[in-house]
């Protein structure tokens, strides 16, 4: 298909960025990192005349809500490997996006012609589309209430902007710490690369809001790879680092060149592992790892689109549905877990002063003490539930799960930062190890497929570790485990405490037609689950 | 009001259509006179995308796109930086340029920094369709309802899908004269229907650079047929099986080989191509002899771009031939390290097939089982290709020669290298309508025994 994503891959932009990072969910959602313009949106009482011609336009043509989003999306990327520099890149894009309500059906035009003449006629092309298509519409979209934002910034958690820093002090810093893992014997290839994304978010809503918001991401892509002197097997120590939403300061908090020699070691272990013997083990799941089994078999199937058939096309639907028989009635775990949505939490990756809709986000619990409590929702889904809302004296509103990748693509619902909330015990992962007789500890994710219903799921890792009598007695390979979603959260029986809380996460979540990425990350605690399928990956025919 | 727009604006400008040949040359012959550094080089790519998507017996979302992108890179000797951005007015393209040689001078040395290439011999593909280009809003939305209509009438199905329709253009050109130049249009559609009771789904697809070669009425209803078959699976043992696979779960295992196919990490020693105690396996057999993988951007079923990101022309390029591993991606810089020739990255993706219908793969068949599709596909051994994913959206028992029953989907941990050396059949290739991977693909259904389903999915 002839996409900007093509275009990109073409160019080989795309190609060095999957080298280097993996990709969450469906296909390589990667490409939409690669985003694009060099020149500054117009100034600032620019933008919000535009946006106002927009949403006139949108209304003086019969749309009875429209919003406009005018961003700037910039990515400043630097790949390495081994003591060279893959690619140094630049990526700046500016547009806007214009979404419109008409008769109870939807529209949208975007484009990257920031005039009055330009936004106008997105604003009219997104009517024109809501009036073809309001033939195929018999229920009209209905909007939950929201509170009007006149004139409200929003700026995310970082201390130091990192498009300031000189791309020669990120290249030292990424070739030193490739240096001192190539220092192990053994150790044949490093990738590494840092990512940035800094946006700029302008939004007006003919709900009276207009809102400025600025927000910063770091990743940090780090794969250190082992090859046998007789080029038998090769193994690879990846995913070291979460991406944060956070600057400068937090690549610096890494220490990548004190930690990368202990990663190396990891790497060239893994060569030598025991290749695991199929059966049932204990799991102690490390947060660096069990973030991503929260974000698969818990954060995708609570999405309330996909639980009501609005992504069945494509990323699937849920096993968490019908709603009704849901809410309140499905136990997904034991009494002490509690999940949280929250895209207020700081230094987070999906975390934003308001929505894509204008919305206040805030915390909700979605497991509350093992019951289904919430879905994620925007201003259109929270009307769905209404019915649940007012059975629980709660007011019937959007948490804020409204957003799109860009000015050229239409907001919808996607994921906030979903997280394991800590147990009262505060007890850490070393104290989970002492108290299991027999089983696995995995750190670090790997592979990850998981059914269109989130019912299924396979998890590799990066590192194994055998446990016997309490006690790691050496390093694992060709580790998997299978599970079913309920029978493996409710095998849960016992979690860590508020320290031994951390956050993991991915920018390249992946939903909707056509794809859009999301950035988000989720909090967990070490955690144990007993009697788990695991099955050995190392086949050779 | 305006009547909703055409795809391609008639009058076209230069800020918001479809880059012309001669369009997108001048363009970048405007950057390229900006350049200071040793030699530049710049991609144009313009494109408008209209989409319709529906869930639910309802349209959801639908939407008009237009964007241009330049991208300029400077290299002053082995220092090199890219620059993206998509305003086109002087000061911002100088500002782009600008921008890209401080980030090269400042950058650290590439040693891998390959010369740009001089003027091509690059043909044109012919993949510029009006009856796609001239599709309207209300055209796309007369599409979808061939599946909503029937859908909403029955009572007891549940219809989402979406529809996208691309034009666009792309070109590079350099300091030392390279113009490359391809233009296209594209429509794909994909359609899913469930049943309202929540037990049986169907999904079909397809995918051409000309809209009157896609059959949306046949693809509805292919899905709406697949959903109805599909009812009420029934639980068989998860093991190894004799398994049909039709074009799009054969195109989403196949196309991964192409990931692992090149010479320099199978030099290096970490790829299933790397041959014990060293080098690559070039001119080893690797599967079944029935079995070519090609790719051929002039093929009528592909028409995707004829040239690579670095202006390199492509021709057929046969992989692997006759089941026989006959060439690897090399990169500018590994073939002239390893004294080989260049390859170009391929932009499409072939497997050769054979004459077997599916009809007549199921006739032959004692007991096995019929997959329409896959779904997250995650490498799980890099060694092998060994993934994991599962069935999706139509997989039938097969017993005695005929399709008895729709079964529970299945989790499988399998190589696409493994399962073609156990092949049985093949049929005719199809254009498929986006895998998970994306690109033009044609693959034939295939038949195949001993294949590796580990464990049962309750997912509908």
């Amino acid at each position: 298909m002839k996409t900007r994503r093509d275009f990109l891959k073409q160019s080989g932009l795309t190609a060095a960025a999957i080298a280097a990072v993996g990709t969450l969910s469906p296909a390589s959602a990667m490409a939409g990192l690669i985003r694009t313009a060099a020149v500054e949106m117009p100034p600032d009482d620019v933008v919000r005349a535009l946006m106002l011609d927009a949403i006139t336009a949108a209304k003086s043509a019969g749309a009875s809500y429209s919003d406009v989003r005018i961003g700037r999306y910039r990515n400043s990327i630097v790949f390495t490997r081994e003591q060279q520099i893959v690619q140094t890149a630049d990526l700046d894009n500016v547009g806007a996006g214009v979404r419109t309500l008409v008769d109870g059906t939807w529209g949208f035009g975007a484009t990257k012609t920031l005039t009055r003449d330009g936004v106008v006629a997105a604003a009219r092309e997104a009517v024109a589309i809501a009036k073809a298509n309001r033939i195929a519409r018999d229920q009209p979209v209905q909007l939950s209430p929201v509170q009007a934002y006149p004139n409200a910034t929003w700026k995310s958690s970082f201390t130091t902007d990192p498009f300031t820093i000189p791309v020669e002090q990120r290249a030292d810093l990424l070739l030193k710490a490739n240096a001192e893992a190539l220092k192990v014997k053994g150790v044949r290839f490093v990738n590494s690369g840092l990512l940035f994304v800094k946006e700029d978010r302008n939004f007006a809503s003919t709900e009276g809001s207009v809102i400025a918001q600025t927000i910063v991401r770091v990743a940090i892509p780090f794969a250190i790879t082992a090859v046998s002197a007789d080029f038998s097997d090769f193994q690879t120590r990846t995913n070291v680092v979460a991406p944060a939403g956070r600057g400068w300061e937090y690549v610096l908090e890494q220490d990548l060149v004190g930690n990368a020699g202990k990663w190396a070691e990891e790497a060239v272990q893994k060569l030598s592992a025991k290749s695991v013997e199929v059966g049932r083990y204990d799991l102690v799941l490390h947060p660096t790892h069990l973030w991503l089994t929260i974000h698969e078999s818990i954060a995708h199937p609570t999405e309330l689109d996909r639980a009501l058939g609005y992504e069945a096309n494509y990323a699937g639907t849920s096993f968490v549905s019908p709603p009704e028989k849901m809410l309140g009635k499905l136990r997904y775990g034991p009494e002490f877990m509690n999940i949280q949505g929250d895209r207020t939490q700081e230094g987070a990756c999906a975390t934003i002063g308001y929505d894509d809709e204008g919305v206040k986000p805030d915390q909700f619990l979605i497991i509350k003490n093992g019951i289904v409590n919430d879905y994620q929702t925007t201003r259109e889904q929270a009307n769905w539930l209404k019915w649940w809302y007012d059975s629980q004296g709660r007011p019937t509103r959007s948490h804020g799960c409204s957003n799109a990748d860009s000015w050229g693509t239409v907001q919808f619902q996607r994921m906030p930062n979903v997280s394991l909330l800590p147990g009262e015990k505060e007890q850490s992962y070393e104290d989970i190890i002492a108290a299991t007789d027999r089983g696995i500890a995995i750190v670090g994710d790997g592979s990850f497929s998981i059914d269109q219903q989130r019912y299924n799921a396979q998890f590799g890792g990066q590192v194994f570790y055998e446990i016997k009598g309490g006690k790691i007695i050496g390093m694992l390979k060709d580790v998997a485990y299978q599970m079913r979603t309920p029978d493996f959260w409710n095998s849960m029986d016992m979690i860590g405490g508020r320290k031994s809380y951390e956050l993991g996460g991915s920018f390249f979540d992946g939903k909707g037609q056509p794809p859009q990425i999301n950035a988000v990350s989720h909090g967990a605690v070490p955690a144990r689950f007993r009697n788990i399928n695991v099955i050995n990956t190392g086949r050779k025919a | 009001m305006s009547a909703p727009k055409r795809l391609i604006r008639v009058e076209q400008a230069l800020e918001d259509g479809v880059l012309s040949s001669a369009d997108a040359q001048a363009l970048a012959s405007r950057i390229l006179k900006m350049s200071t550094a040793d030699s530049a080089d710049v991609f144009v790519n313009s494109n408008i995308a209209n989409n319709l998507r529906f869930a639910a017996n309802q349209v959801s979302t639908a939407g008009s796109v237009t964007d241009i992108n330049v991208q300029v890179t400077s290299n002053f000797g082995p220092k090199h930086a890219t620059v993206v951005t998509n305003n086109l007015t002087d000061e911002a393209l100088l500002a782009a340029v600008k921008q890209s040689e401080t980030l090269a001078k400042l950058a650290p040395d590439d040693p891998e920094a390959m010369p740009d290439l001089g003027p091509q011999d690059i043909k044109t593909v012919s993949a510029w369709f009006p009856s796609t280009a001239n599709l309207s809003a209300a055209d796309l939305i007369q599409a979808g309802l061939t599946a909503l209509t029937p859908s909403r009438k029955s009572g007891d199905l549940a219809t989402s899908g979406y529809l996208v329709v691309n034009a666009g253009s792309s070109a590079l050109a350099n300091t030392k004269g390279l113009f490359a130049y391809h233009r296209s249009t594209n429509a794909n559609y994909t359609v899913t229907v469930r049943t309202s009771d929540g037990t049986g789904s169907g999904w079909a697809g397809a995918e051409h650079p000309d809209w009157n070669q896609v059959n949306i009425g046949e693809v509805s209803a292919r899905a709406i047929e697949k959903a109805r078959l599909s009812r009420n699976p029934v639980a068989i043992e998860p093991g190894r099986y004799t398994v049909i696979l039709e074009p799009q779960a054969v195109g989403d295992l196949v196309q991964l080989i192409g990931n692992y196919a090149d010479a320099r990490s199978s030099d290096e020693g970490r790829s299933p191509f790397t041959k014990p105690g060293g080098g690559n396996k070039i001119g080893e057999k690797i599967m079944d002899d029935r079995v070519s993988l090609i790719a051929d951007p002039f093929d009528p079923m592909i028409l995707s771009q004829p040239w690579d990101g670095d202006g390199l022309p492509l021709g057929r390029q046969v992989f692997v031939d006759k089941g026989v591993l006959r060439e690897l991606y090399y990169s500018r810089f590994w073939a002239k390290k390893q004294g080989k020739q260049a390859t170009g990255a391929p932009t499409s993706f072939i497997m050769t097939g054979g004459t077997t219908s599916v009809d007549d793969m199921i006739k032959s068949t004692p007991r096995g089982v019929l997959v329409t599709r896959l779904w997250y596909l995650r490498e799980v051994d890099p060694r092998t290709i060994l993934y994991t994913g599962l069935t999706r959206d139509g997989t039938f028992l097969i017993e005695n020669g005929k399709i008895s029953k729709a079964v529970k989907n299945f989790r499988f941990n399998d190589s696409p290298l493994f399962m073609l050396n156990n092949l049985e059949a093949l049929g005719r290739p199809a254009r498929l309508a986006g895998t998970e991977q994306g690109g033009a693909v044609v693959v034939p259904p295939i038949k195949v025994k001993d294949f590796n389903f580990t464990s049962l999915s309750d997912a509908v």
